[in-house]
């Protein structure tokens, strides 16, 4: 027994001085990066951006953690378009994608674990991190005078938040897409004799034509996980856009045109007529809710189509069945005026880029994400539209895409996406939770505008 | 007493000091390893292993030396303080990890969504005022009342009856097996079951049984509200009620065979046994068990996230506390929601506590 505590007394002495060595060996540096993000440069070799330093080999073997939205077709698409800056410059990007982006960031930035760089779908969202100071500000690193020729202004504002000191520009747009294209399988389309309609009146026609036909016109599904819900604020801002003025849309973003107005509630109920009427959507309203969004087009590409129009942003394409040529199989007509005086509205969105954790590879990777080449292979794959002005229309591989570039061009009224813009709370709360209580029945629109509008003043 | 205290006179300061030494040089060096691994770059693997090392081996030689150091006291004072060195670490160690954030959890439940405006027990007031979470509370108190008593009937049943029949292990083990797959794969595997999609063709598994039974397909976990929680409820029933049976079993077991067979020579028929002496003799278990799944339903979440993300009516207190926390990011709410399932969950666990006492638990 005592020989037994001897062993145990020596090794435990034995364990203490083995830690004081180890101790005594690690230098007490601090690996930490440094997130202030101040002037100057941190490196002392090599000169140029970031960028080119990067190009040069000078930060091979280095990581860049990167967490997104994309899963799926998009994050095969995205690894694709990064895939030669990594095999260039040697810099591993590490991409996580999640369908629970909205929750998961802010768990991660809350708990002090960011990743080095995350894509944004809505700068809403980007706008609360930005307050709180957790954002670098890229104008620190960045060539403004480059930026100012690469974006068009708009875009560039729409980047610049207000942080605890100020303004900052909160993170860069990388990849933009136009929501406002109703798609419809082209071929039966066509041999059908139905034609493309111009006004809503047409659309809501040749809908009840196709119903007289036996079929039902629209496809919707609005299930996306705990962002359920998403799809549908998209056609309220739309459909917002084409009965009330830009204004009002953009007081209504800011909070200040309530979600109880009359502009709003008319803006739901005209969704409403096509989306509770059971023989206008594929399936009723049971579908509309159970459906995921990625899902729901697939009726309009069985033989017969099933289902003829599908209301939704150029990226879901990437959803549609394989092999489907478009302009042939498939293709898209703008949603159509509803008021004269407001014309065609284009909606778009877009996803920006920021950035947590300030390291030289880390704003090489972010400059990288400012070219248009960054996303050249997915421009090319279809379902993008280019917010730099870089990109080369050439890349665009077919009319479907290259008019989509056109409408964005060419809209006399140009908005983003709303309830990405709106505070978290909203864009990405209330709004969506708000629309799928209404249209799964639990509320009638008069709680559910309050309900949505209640997101604004917590 | 007095003799006594004389005897340690001469050695009081050398103990003293002994302790002193052996406190402080813990402190030095675990101090040192702590800060050593957390600003020296290693390979991971290698920090985890460092790591276990130094979880295995600091907290046993923590407790050696300070038990040393107790050894030497004389013996009056040691068996008062040698009960403190072994189970203190554990108290400091559950009060900073959790203690604390409940303190502070409560403190951010009475401030605003940014944490920096005092607004009192309004969030509280608006806990039971808001549709959403009078749903959330709502749909929490169905799963109490239909998935926690379901499971333990249901438990309770099967062990009976299993009991008596010639397939008792294979039945059991059936029964049990849900029991080793995780909430989510649950949830997952249910998704599949409850499948709706529009048209003719239904792949989901309910479906096509209604289907083929004449009936029209339903979604039935987003829409037929308020009941689709009970479809949710289900997949609880169908992991936990082995839960159950298992210790039923087990309780039921250790009932003395000659107090059934004196009932049965008395002319008790089986109905009077099972409620006059087999449930009284279990009601021990019956408790136990029933706190533990009560528990566990008021803060059940994975399978709803997983299922519906609490859309469609089906939220409970946990979702929207997430929901409220870390997507809305009003943090007020959130910790409001997480105190109001602590005091939920309290009146749960005090019955419980006091079943372990009485069982000789404490």
């Amino acid at each position: 027994m005592s020989k037994l505590k001897r062993k145990m007394l020596s090794f435990t002495a034995f364990l203490m001085v083995l830690s004081l060595v180890l101790t005594a060996c690690g230098g007490g540096d601090e690996a930490e990066p440094d997130t202030t993000g101040g002037e100057g440069d941190t490196a002392t070799e090599g000169t140029g951006t970031p960028l080119e330093r990067a190009y040069a080999g000078e930060y091979d073997g280095t990581k860049v953690t990167m967490f997104g939205p994309f899963t799926d077709a998009d994050q095969v698409k995205f690894e694709e378009s990064i895939k030669e800056f990594e095999e260039t410059t040697g810099i591993d990007i590490q991409y996580e994608g999640s369908k629970e982006f909205e929750a998961t960031i802010s768990i991660r930035v809350e708990g002090g674990n960011p990743p080095d760089i995350a894509d944004f779908p809505q700068p809403g969202l980007l706008a609360t991190f930005a307050n709180q100071g957790r954002v670098i500000d890229v104008s620190t690193f960045m060539d403004m005078e480059y930026l100012q020729n690469n974006y068009n202004q708009s875009w560039l504002d729409m980047a610049s938040m207000q942080g605890p000191e100020g303004d900052i520009m909160a993170g860069i747009w990388n990849r933009s897409n136009v929501k406002s294209l109703v798609w419809y399988p082209k071929r039966e389309f066509e041999a059908a004799g139905y034609e493309v309609p111009t006004t809503w009146d047409e659309l809501i026609a040749l809908s009840e034509q196709i119903v007289k036909d036996g079929d039902s016109p629209w496809a919707i599904g609005i299930e996306s996980g705990a962002a359920t819900g998403w799809v549908a604020t998209d056609w309220v801002e739309d459909i917002m856009l084409r009965t009330t003025s830009p204004e009002n849309y953009d007081k209504w973003v800011a909070g200040e045109l309530p979600f109880t107005s009359d502009e709003v509630r008319t803006a739901v109920e005209r969704m409403s007529d096509i989306w509770f009427n059971e023989d206008f959507v594929y399936g009723g309203r049971n579908a509309i809710v159970t459906t995921a969004f990625g899902d729901s087009p697939n009726p309009m590409f069985s033989d017969p189509p099933k289902a003829w129009f599908h209301r939704q942003g150029s990226f879901i394409t990437s959803f549609f069945p394989e092999g489907s040529v478009p302009g042939e199989d498939y293709d898209w007509f703008a949603l159509p005026s509803i008021d004269e005086q407001y014309g065609t509205p284009a909606l778009v969105a877009g996803d920006i880029y920021a950035m947590f954790n300030d390291r030289p590879e880390v704003r090489a990777v972010m400059e990288f994400f400012t070219t248009g080449e960054s996303i050249k292979s997915w421009i090319q794959s279809g379902g993008v539209v280019a917010p730099m002005n870089d990109a080369d229309p050439e890349w665009y591989t077919t009319d479907v895409e290259r008019r989509m570039a056109e409408f964005v061009q060419e809209a006399e009224t140009l908005r983003f996406d709303g309830s990405d813009l709106m505070p978290g709370s909203v864009g990405a709360g209330t709004f969506w939770k708000g629309m799928t209580d209404y249209v799964s029945g639990a509320v009638d629109l008069e709680q559910a505008l309050e309900e949505m509008e209640a997101g604004f003043n917590k | 007493m007095e003799a006594l205290n004389k005897q340690e006179t001469t050695s009081i300061p050398k103990l003293a000091l002994i302790s002193l030494l052996v406190f402080v040089g813990n402190l030095i060096v675990h101090s040192l390893i702590f800060i050593f691994l957390r600003d020296t770059p290693l390979n991971p693997a290698l920090y985890a292993i460092l790591a276990i090392i130094w979880g295995v081996f600091g907290v046993y030689s923590i407790y050696f030396t300070l038990n040393w150091v107790v050894e030497k006291y004389p013996t009056k004072i040691r068996a008062r303080i040698q009960p403190y060195i072994f189970v203190g670490p554990a108290v400091l160690l559950l009060g900073w990890l959790l203690f604390l954030p409940t303190l502070r959890t409560f403190y951010l439940s009475l401030f605003g969504p940014n944490s920096t405006n005092f607004v009192g027990i309004s969030n509280y007031i608006a806990v039971f005022t808001d549709r959403l979470l009078i749903t959330a509370l709502r749909n929490n108190l169905m799963w109490v009342v239909f998935g926690a008593t379901a499971c333990i009937v249901f438990g309770l049943l099967i062990a009976v009856l299993a009991d008596r029949s010639n397939f008792e292990k294979t039945a059991k083990a059936i029964i049990f097996m849900p029991m080793a797959i995780s909430m989510v794969a649950a949830g997952v595997i249910w998704k599949f079951i409850y499948f709706y999609q529009p048209g003719d063709e239904q792949i989901g598994l309910l479906n096509a049984i209604v289907v083929a039974l004449g009936g029209s397909p339903q979604a039935w976990t987003s829409m037929l509200q308020p009941w689709n929680n009970l479809f949710l409820i289900i997949i609880l029933i169908w992991m936990q009620t082995g839960f159950a049976m298992v210790l039923f079993s087990a309780a039921l077991k250790g009932i003395p065979a000659e107090l059934l067979e004196a009932a049965r020579i008395d002319g008790a028929n089986e109905f009077t046994i099972f409620f006059k002496i087999i449930i009284p003799y279990m009601m021990g278990t019956i408790i136990s068990v029933s706190t533990t799944i009560i528990v566990f339903t008021l803060k059940i979440f994975d399978i709803i996230m997983v299922m519906t993300g609490g859309q469609y009516e089906t939220d409970v207190v946990a979702t929207q506390f997430y929901r409220q926390f870390f997507m809305y990011r009003n943090f007020g709410y959130g910790s409001t929601l997480a105190i109001v399932l602590l005091i939920a969950v309290i009146p749960v666990i005090i019955l419980n506590l006091r079943q372990f006492r009485k069982q000789g638990g404490f």
